[in-house]
């Protein structure tokens, strides 16, 4: 018991949280978008795993890391874009379209990944992502190595966090957005055209999740290989049902989430007997349970999975 | 542009549909060939003649289809009910976990179709058990069924790992984590000698008859689609709604639990966290191509074992890799779910 109090006020472990959340948090933001405006996006997995894949690729062919993180942003957007197409003008069902959307999605990474790289005993490697101390502020103890010694992506991330919050809650294409995830009839009511904000909020929602994937192959690890993304896109469907569809709640969940996966992974090597397997399983049932317990108080967007067709109700 | 409900759907467009969107499928995966340097039209022909260029390989296609024929009707009856049950793979493998660890000791000595019963029993029971819990989170929490059957995957997975790293561990597999063979005598004959196609296919195809009889014959196949249609009308007229969806989750999930059990009797014989290249997933392609219908899930269970056996030869005579079978697998459904919104909406202007 007191090891595991001892694991507790150790920084790193309050920096592992960070870094293990960073996905979690581009993915969730990327979830809520999308369903703010009304669609579900099941494509989540994939596009995290394409996102992974493109990012990686693009820096083991020579680019920048940035500029794999941008080419990550624009895969998930062409992915978001064919998931908007299927369920927003052809008003497919969300949930099937999302699936599909996923199993392209990470088939197709698989196998341009197998057909433009050459894959020895060990996937090949990139230099990923270094901890970036910010200055001054990294000086500040066991706050600057916790909060200010993180991987640049993972300050992209909490910044996105308070920049999707101020653009919902405070900006006229905020209002737009949540309207449309409303009453999609009301958007049409002001003039506005409820199908192409739904398009562009996948799209852009598509993106973030994208950097999620990205950021496990150009920080998290340096490498790329099947089924990395390990649920994280599931996990983070769940995160935005607990969040209540609030950024900065979806923020405290991915936290709670990390805190509870990077404490577990310590536990690991101090508690013994206990098979790995059962702290794996860990996120998984946690995730089930957070979905059991705001269930029933969730304020779920009213037209969420709600085809919007004009002049029908 | 706008949608118009059919009156009717015609049945010659729902068995055009499903094959225009496989054509669909191979020819924008043609280009993904083509990308690799290899004619598609020699790629398909390769994937052809591996599928079913040798005896051997028509009875490893068809020893490929005889799961997905299962997981393929699990998924398709419950999407008819809108029972999101994507966890498949999940039920899948706690079937076969049920039927190792009955069918190594525990059963032996007894008449072998009775054991066999009771194996199938276990499995179906344990493919069951799993579903019933998101089903019940659904209908008393409100909780969306797929993320959580998703989830429990996951969560099965690493639990198949525990026990066949554990209690279920095989001492004399050299240490592969791997679990005990079910007995020599319980094993599942070979339809055809010297091929692992065994009468596992056979019993799958009489599941799918018996399931279009209830579904097309029974109270219990008319609630379901309607509350699959419109569940506040079917409640209004009086259909049971919770206590259809719990018989839809028991039979779907007891469906995937038979897959597993099946496979491990079958040709497997034993249980591993690889058993599976992911029948479950594969059966939600096989219930939208077969438009939930069962007798389509048969031909559809073929096509996709075809693309899979088919490619893995493909892949070693071309080197396009093999991954190809899930992006025909995955373009196919969504090519088929945009057929299917023409079958049932006609545009207008």
């Amino acid at each position: 018991m007191m090891e595991a109090m001892d694991i507790l006020t150790t920084a790193s472990l309050w920096s592992a949280v960070l870094r293990i959340a960073t996905p979690l948090i581009f993915g969730v933001l990327g979830a809520l978008i999308c369903e703010r405006a009304g669609v579900l996006n099941l494509g989540i997995e994939g596009i995290m795993t394409m996102g992974a894949m493109i990012g990686w690729l693009t820096v083991y062919w020579g680019g920048d890391l940035w500029a794999g993180l941008a080419m990550a942003v624009l895969a998930g957007m062409v992915i978001g874009w064919l998931h908007a197409m299927l369920t927003v003008p052809l008003g497919l069902s969300q949930h099937v379209a999302g699936l599909g959307i996923t199993l392209f999605a990470s088939a197709l990474a698989y196998y341009l990944y197998r057909l433009w790289v050459q894959v020895g005993n060990l996937p090949p490697t990139i230099v990923p992502f270094q901890p970036w101390a910010v200055p001054i502020l990294s000086d500040i103890p066991f706050l600057g190595e916790v909060l200010f010694t993180q991987t640049p992506p993972t300050y992209v991330a909490l910044i996105l966090v308070g920049l999707v919050a101020w653009m919902l809650a405070r900006t006229p294409m905020g209002l737009a957005l949540r309207m449309t995830g409303e009453n999609p009839h009301a958007v049409e009511a002001q003039g506005l055209n409820p199908m192409r904000i739904r398009i562009w909020a996948v799209m852009v929602g598509s993106g973030i999740m994208a950097l999620g994937g990205a950021f496990l192959t150009t920080a998290a690890f340096n490498s790329f290989f099947p089924s990395m993304v390990q649920g994280r896109g599931w996990i983070c469907i769940a995160l935005v049902v607990f969040a209540s569809w609030r950024p900065g709640k979806a923020l405290v969940g991915a936290l709670l989430f990390a805190l509870f996966d990077a404490f577990q992974l310590r536990l690991q090597t101090v508690v013994e007997g206990v098979p790995y397997q059962l702290f794996l399983m860990a996120p998984y049932v946690l995730s089930i349970v957070a979905l059991i317990l705001v269930a029933r108080r969730a304020r779920v967007p009213e037209a969420l999975m709600q085809p919007y067709r004009r002049g029908e109700r | 542009m706008r949608f118009e409900r059919r009156e009717e759907v015609s049945v010659a467009a729902l068995v055009i549909a499903p094959l225009l969107a496989v054509v669909a499928a191979l020819m924008l995966c043609a280009g993904l060939i083509a990308l690799a340097g290899v004619s598609p039209w020699v790629a398909y022909g390769e994937m052809l003649r591996g599928a079913f260029g040798s005896r051997l390989a028509v009875t490893e296609t068809f020893t490929r289809a005889s799961p997905l024929i299962l997981t393929g009707l699990a998924a398709a009856v419950a999407f008819r009910a809108r029972l999101w049950n994507i966890g498949g793979e999940g039920q899948f493998y706690m079937g076969a976990l049920a039927a190792a660890a009955l069918g190594h000791s525990a059963l032996v000595g007894w008449p072998v179709p009775l054991a066999w019963a009771a194996l199938a029993a276990a499995g179906m029971a344990a493919g069951a058990m799993l579903l019933l819990v998101p089903a019940v989170l659904r209908l008393r929490f409100g909780v969306d069924e797929v993320v959580t059957t998703l989830l429990l995957n996951f969560i099965v997975l690493l639990f198949v790992g525990l026990m066949v790293e554990g209690v279920l561990k095989d001492p004399m597999a050299f240490g592969w984590p791997q679990s005990v063979p079910v007995a020599a005598g319980l094993r599942l004959p070979d339809l055809v000698p010297r091929s692992r196609l065994h009468v596992g296919i056979v019993l799958a195809v009489v599941v799918v008859l018996v399931v279009w009889l209830v579904q097309a014959r029974t109270v219990f196949g008319a609630e379901t689609r309607a509350a699959g249609l419109n569940p506040a009308a079917a409640a209004f007229a009086g259909v049971p709604i919770t206590a259809t969806l719990v018989k839809v989750a028991l039979l779907s999930g007891g469906l995937a639990g038979l897959a597993g059990a099946i496979e491990v009797l079958g040709p497997v014989g034993y249980v591993t966290t690889t058993m599976s290249p992911g029948f479950g997933y594969a059966g939600i392609v096989v219930a939208m191509l077969a438009a939930l219908h069962p007798v389509g899930v048969v031909a559809a269970s073929v096509f996709v074992a075809t693309v899979f056996v088919g490619a893995d030869a493909m892949s070693r005579a071309t080197g396009v890799p093999s991954f190809i079978a899930d992006v025909i697998m995955s373009v196919a459904l969504l090519a088929m779910l945009v057929a299917l919104l023409f079958t049932t909406y006609r545009v207008r202007r």
